[in-house]
């Protein structure tokens, strides 16, 4: 399940070229505003953008946007709401696999009754990871996923990525801690100004 | 029952009132007299200009004459839907305007001439003109309305969107709040307008009927036709257009395209 990426550009960023092996994670850092997540979404194909992107063999223009970012989750910065309470943005078929993850990532079990406003910054992350993660992605983009996080959410985070990793996902790992990218990558890139990458 | 003709002089002593308006602005100060006395010179012109325009026209019995004075004023109505948005999409507002404007009114009007109003010709100019008329009031505030529900809101919601497209939604499936929340408020004049009608206001139209003499049982029956023309036009117009603005800010790819809105 190797993701081959080629030649990925838009006027922003690029060209990026590179390829990550099954169940392994790449790690990226850089300085903010560099392209790191243009880069996620031109992947996760939200923006437009030349080049292109193979996972496990399947050419993602083959597949329906829709299916392709079933399969390649981006878990952004920023996350978005859309509904009353928390707990509506979950299946509700798969309450109690939403609920045991969330657990894991040491979230309030009384936060899915409330609103999105009552949730804090590092709690909204972290609910933006379960809300990819309970979908079961086979590649998962994730922008700063412990940039609002304290050191004890941080290791829960990491810890649930290995697990993971382990089961198989592959990972892009973006940070702009040089010392997570040495924890959670197999490989590591470094993305410099004007959006190239370099070892 | 034969209706009250005015005279000019009967209307010269109500526009007493303007002057006492314009004395009140000189008066206390409020600035409003220049601006007053424009729009009270332009309303006169504009109407008596329409008035003798209407009257050859509704003596020519000239369809093709009919049909350019629907199309003008349709375009004027286009006009007025495009512009009201903040937001510019990339080729214009008038590329969702038009087709839902003018396509939605030929349908309603030819509609209510075939079936309800019957008259001889279907598309005699003294019917067709005042009901386009009064069906482009309409339509343009709901499809104006819906318009800017989506063009001047999606940028707010683009996180809340785009979280759905990468959790695999259709386009479709993330805009139908943004949608949906444009063409309910897009509806709730057309709706007041239905529930308030003879208990807290008198319609225009039924008290125009009314003041030229016409039974108040008849002027009521035009009345209800022209609400349920109105508010079928209405709610017409609100989900072509926001349905129109919505497929124009997403592509093949099923992004959110907001590089096409400015």
């Amino acid at each position: 399940m190797n993701l081959i990426v080629d030649a990925l550009r838009n006027a922003l960023a690029g060209p990026f070229t590179f390829t990550v092996a099954a169940g392994e994670c790449l790690a990226i850092t850089g300085a903010s505003g560099s392209g790191k997540t243009v880069l996620l979404r031109m992947i996760a194909d939200l923006d437009p953008h030349e080049g292109g992107v193979t996972f496990d063999g399947v050419d993602r223009a083959s597949l329906p946007a829709p299916a392709w970012r079933r399969l390649a989750a981006l878990v952004p910065a920023r996350s978005g709401w859309w509904a009353d309470t928390i707990a509506e943005h979950f299946p509700r078929e798969r309450e109690a696999a939403w609920r045991a993850i969330a657990a894991g990532l040491l979230i309030p079990d009384a936060l899915f009754g409330r609103s999105i406003e009552e949730a804090s910054t590092g709690e909204r992350q972290r609910l933006a990871l379960v809300r990819a993660l309970i979908a079961e992605p086979r590649l998962l983009l994730l922008d700063e996923p412990t940039a609002s996080l304290d050191p004890v959410s941080t290791k829960a985070v990491e810890s649930a990525i290995a697990q993971r990793l382990a089961a198989g996902t592959t990972v892009i790992w973006v940070t702009h801690d040089a010392a997570q990218a040495e924890r959670v990558g197999d490989t590591r890139l470094r993305m410099r100004a004007g959006g190239v990458l370099g070892a | 029952m034969t209706p009250l003709t005015l005279h000019a002089g009967d209307i010269a002593i109500a526009a007493i009132l303007l002057v006492i308006d314009a004395a009140l602005s000189i008066g206390l100060r409020l600035r409003f007299h220049r601006a007053l006395a424009i729009a009270s010179v332009r309303m006169v012109v504009q109407l008596v200009a329409v008035g003798y325009l209407l009257r050859y026209v509704f003596a020519g019995h000239s369809p093709w004459l009919t049909a350019v004075i629907v199309l003008a004023m349709s375009l004027v109505a286009v006009r007025e839907v495009a512009v009201r948005p903040v937001r510019r999409l990339a080729g214009g507002n008038a590329v969702v305007a038009l087709p839902n404007v003018l396509g939605i009114v030929l349908l309603t009007a030819c509609f209510a001439l075939l079936t309800a109003i019957r008259p001889h010709p279907w598309y005699d100019a003294r019917y067709a003109i005042p009901l386009v008329g009064i069906l482009l009031g309409s339509i343009l505030n709901a499809a104006s309305i819906a318009l800017a529900g989506v063009l001047d809101n999606v940028r707010q919601q683009r996180d809340a969107i785009e979280a759905q497209l990468m959790l695999g939604a259709t386009f479709r499936t993330a805009a139908a709040p943004l949608l949906r929340r444009a063409i309910r408020t897009a509806m709730v004049p057309v709706i007041n307008q239905m529930a308030a009608a003879g208990v807290i206001t008198l319609p225009g139209t039924m008290t125009g009927q009314l003041l030229a003499g016409a039974d108040p049982v008849d002027a009521v029956k035009y009345q209800i036709l022209l609400l349920i023309l109105l508010t079928g036009a209405s709610c017409l117009a609100a989900v072509g257009t926001a349905y129109g603005a919505v497929a124009r800010l997403s592509d093949g790819r099923e992004r959110l395209r907001l590089d096409r809105l400015s």
